[in-house]
């Protein structure tokens, strides 16, 4: 695996310009020289204690990153690479190094001569995918060996190894997903601060709450959609936004209509959402036509003083007439806890304002609007017909099934006679031929002998002779004596247990290498292609290798326990001969196929 | 149907319903001879009846083309008692009655072939497990019900389905089925069904003392058995017969809706109807590590 030295700059942090100096590695440890001789950044790390890297993208001018982390969650050494070639070997010598230590090498173009297609060899992994691999690897002992044996033996591909172990790398993979994030349940608030000095507010927004805003007032988003960048600019627009919400806050009326006499794009935070009200149309119609809340307005409390309190807790003292929003702390919270029950549509990358609020548009839809006003009446009617039906006098309301299609039982009988009919016709084999020269008239007659003899005799044949008695106790503890020796304890167990430990440990290695290469030797047929050719071609060759040291384990053996490895090794060599026989057969198939090569 | 489950069963007294093979073309071949098996099984009958005068023994006979009850002790009245000469004379009329209606069955019918060697295991099985209802539908104590059956004849598989339909109502009723062979072959049939309702299954390689194993291993009552260390069947033959062919089958192919079995790719299954409407791949082709 040999060294590497290479120009970088150590970094604290992504944004820290870093220390220029010279970077070594090797197979067990990597150091970093400055090249100021008098910087403190020097450091000598042995790559046990590294347990994994990750790397940038690189886009623009951002410098090329790699960072080897530490065992422990405190960090790990970042440095800055000039080119991005540079980063990647670096990265890729570092890839090897922890695999090595870890038990297991990241896949190498050059360590496979014998891959007859490169595409499918050369799988691209994530860095969380190889991750997820050496964990496993390292948490199962088995597979390590497995994975020692096949893999890094050049007998199985790393892929074609984790293939057959997909739902093992699943399961971790579903323990890693996260919970995904929605809006936040807290009302969007943004509050200024000012610095004191001056008669400047600040108000600070990050592209979460400007994705809040926008999903909960959709008049702010369409307004943003219309005026920026063409008419505004980003900040002049928020400056709009925050200038009319103070208006609305102060509650100054008179000044709020002023100011949207004179601006028209402020004039637009000002009003009524117009969106949200069409919406609010929409859903007042679904509702349950025979609830009338004017109705029940005289019973409720919606008239009383005390309700209606506006957001920052102070009674409504609103002028009804205004043309301006009467926003109400109900109404905010039911809008706000409709956007966050309806959740994200997507993971949205919330990188500028630009993006958050295409991608906001694009997730919604706009609802077929069905402007026909005799249509949407037609519909409340039919509503207001089903609310009101009484339930008792309809009829029951079909459900769609398809019959359940159960076959004449009689017809089942009757094949079932033809078929015993025919059996009694058929041919017979040598034993039942032998009988064939009595016919049935003849048997009968000789029972009928049988009775009568009987009948004539009566009981007068001794029913026990003293060596028959012997004969059939010795045969029943014989056989009840077996039946209990195999009985008190588990077959398996017991052979297993009069073997040499080293023997044992051997025979349980190699039966499990031969699960390994027989699931993938059974699930490669049938043999579509080049690939799958080659592969069968590999593990039989393993296979045969196995089955030569299985009959060595047999002739080795002590004799004492001979018989016992012979039976634990016959199971292993049966399947696969079984394998073995199958590879024959294709060939012979393909062979008389003719021409194509591979059979199929 | 009344669960068997909710029965009150007496502990020590025993129901148990005997299935005799009368296969006439067995008999003319077998080692043992017809007389000397009936002497054999009467004895074993009585020594039954004498363990508890509770205990109740039928006998039902299992020819080529029907079956009968040829003894009943229930029918012997208390008052009677029971004496071997007494269930010899009963029994050995009514067997010599069976054969005869048998011999001529067969005789008018002709379907039968000299070949067809089977006896009606099926039906034989349905009408002890017919009997064991009644007694459980009557009183309410019970004798603990078991069927013996002792069979010559090799395994008919054209009554796969019937049998184990048998097998399984006899598991469902809690009814041991105990299998004694007495001709040359064992048994796929008898061995799963003592399996499945946990009988005993025996093999005796000395047919001149089979009274000696009948007596050993089937004469003590269930409860008994369990203090007991009785022969246990080491292997068991599991195969299935195909539905369509009636052959035994090592492996094939199951209906997915309601698990008839066939040894050939079907398009539709002829036991539910059922369309298989996708290719199959050749079996030959399929990995059959299962071996």
């Amino acid at each position: 695996m040999g060294s590497m030295t290479i120009g970088a700059k150590y970094k604290t942090t992504p944004k820290d310009p870093g220390t220029p100096g010279i970077l070594r590695m090797n197979e067990d440890k990597f150091t970093f020289i400055p090249n100021d001789p008098r910087s403190a950044m020097k450091f000598n790390v042995d790559f046990r204690s590294i347990k994994g890297h990750k790397f940038n993208k690189v886009d623009g001018d951002k410098p090329a990153l790699l960072n080897l982390l530490k065992e422990e969650k405190a960090g790990g050494y970042m440095f800055g690479f000039d080119s991005v070639g540079n980063r990647d070997l670096c990265r890729d010598f570092v890839a090897r190094v922890l695999g090595k230590h870890q038990g297991i090498v990241p896949s190498r173009p050059t360590a496979r001569p014998d891959n007859s297609v490169a595409s499918a060899g050369l799988e691209q992994l994530s860095a969380a995918e190889v991750e997820r691999r050496v964990k496993l690897l390292r948490e199962d002992s088995e597979l390590q060996k497995l994975h020692k044996k096949f893999v890094l033996g050049n007998i199985l591909q790393e892929s074609e190894f984790w293939a057959t172990r997909k739902n093992l790398l699943d399961d971790e993979a579903n323990k890693a997903s996260k919970q995904r994030s929605g809006f936040k349940s807290a009302l969007v608030d943004v509050r200024p601060s000012a610095d004191g000095r001056t008669n400047k507010v600040t108000f600070q927004l990050t592209t979460e709450t400007i994705h809040q805003i926008f999903a909960e007032k959709p008049a702010v988003h369409r307004a943003f959609l219309n005026f920026v960048p063409k008419k505004l600019s980003e900040s002049q627009f928020w400056e709009k936004y925050f200038r009319a919400e103070y208006l609305l806050r102060t509650k100054n009326t008179a000044a709020a209509t002023a100011e949207a006499a004179g601006d028209e794009e402020l004039a637009v935070f000002l009003k009524n959402d117009d969106i949200l009200a069409k919406e609010a149309m929409l859903k007042i119609k679904r509702v349950d036509p025979t609830l009338d809340m004017e109705a029940d307005a005289g019973d409720d409390y919606i008239h009383l003083p005390d309700h209606g309190i506006l957001r920052d807790g102070s009674k409504e003292t609103v002028d009804t007439d205004s043309e301006l929003v009467r926003r109400t702390l109900s109404q905010d919270l039911n809008r706000h806890a409709a956007v966050v029950l309806e959740g994200k549509a997507s993971d949205v990358e919330l990188t500028n304002t630009k993006t958050v609020a295409e991608a906001l548009a694009r997730s919604k839809k706009e609802p077929p609007s069905n402007s026909a006003v005799d249509d949407a009446n037609h519909e409340r009617l039919l509503k207001v017909a089903r609310m009101t039906e009484i339930e008792d006098l309809q009829a029951p309301r079909s459900l769609p099934y398809a019959p359940l299609c159960i076959k004449d039982p009689k017809e089942y009988f009757d094949s079932q006679q033809a078929n015993a009919l025919r059996s009694l016709g058929g041919t017979n084999d040598g034993r039942k031929a032998r009988n064939c020269s009595l016919s049935t008239e003849e048997a009968f007659h000789h029972l009928m002998d049988q009775v009568s003899s009987i009948k004539v005799n009566k009981l007068n044949c001794p029913i026990i002779q003293s060596d028959m008695a012997l004969k059939v106790l010795n045969e029943l503890n014989e056989g009840i004596s077996r039946s209990r020796r195999l009985n008190l304890k588990n077959p398996q167990e017991g052979l297993l247990g009069q073997l040499p430990q080293h023997t044992r440990d051997e025979l349980m290695d190699h039966w499990t290498a031969i699960q390994e290469l027989l699931r993938h030797f059974w699930s490669s047929y049938p043999v579509t292609s080049a690939v799958l050719y080659n592969k069968v071609q590999r593990v039989k060759e393993a296979m045969t290798q196995i089955y030569q040291k299985l009959q060595h384990i047999k002739e080795s053996a002590q004799p004492d326990v001979r018989h016992e490895v012979s039976r634990l090794v016959k199971p292993m060599t049966q399947a696969l001969d079984a394998a073995f026989n199958h590879d024959l057969e294709q060939q012979q198939k393909s062979s008389k196929g003719g021409s194509r090569p591979n059979g199929f | 149907m009344t669960s068997a489950h909710s029965k009150l069963y007496s502990d020590d007294v025993s129901l148990v319903v005997v299935l005799v093979d009368t296969n006439p073309i067995f008999w003319a071949t077998a080692a043992l001879p017809f007389a000397d098996f009936f002497a054999h099984l009467i004895h074993f009958v009585n020594s039954i009846l004498l363990l508890n005068h509770l205990n109740r023994v039928v006998i039902i006979a299992a020819g080529v083309s029907s079956c009968a009850y040829i003894f009943d002790s229930s029918d012997a009245g208390p008052a009677s008692g029971v004496g071997v000469s007494d269930t010899f004379d009963k029994a050995s009329r009514k067997v010599e009655e069976f054969i005869a209606q048998e011999a001529r069955a067969t005789a008018s019918n002709g379907s039968v072939a000299p070949a067809n060697t089977s006896s009606l295991l099926s039906g034989a099985l349905s009408l002890a497990l017919c009997y064991i209802q009644r007694i459980f539908r009557s009183g309410t104590r019970h004798p603990q019900p078991r069927i013996l059956c002792l069979q010559g004849s090799p395994d008919g598989p054209e009554q796969y389905v019937a049998v184990m339909n048998s097998i399984f109502s006899a598991q469902r009723s809690v009814v041991p089925i105990d299998s004694c062979i007495v001709g040359t072959q064992d048994s796929a049939f008898l061995q799963q069904a003592s399996y499945i309702t946990g009988g005993v299954y025996l093999k005796p390689q000395e047919l001149n003392g089979l009274f000696q194993y009948l007596a050993a291993v089937f004469a003590t009552d269930l409860h008994s058995r369990a203090f007991l260390r009785l022969p246990k069947t080491l292997g068991v033959d599991f195969r299935a017969s195909c539905f369509c062919h009636k052959k035994t089958i090592d492996m094939g192919y199951v209906c997915s809706v309601c698990l008839s079995i066939f040894c050939k790719n079907q398009r539709k299954c002829s036991t539910c109807g059922s369309e298989f409407s996708r290719v199959m791949p050749d079996l030959n082709s399929m990995p059959d590590q299962s071996k």
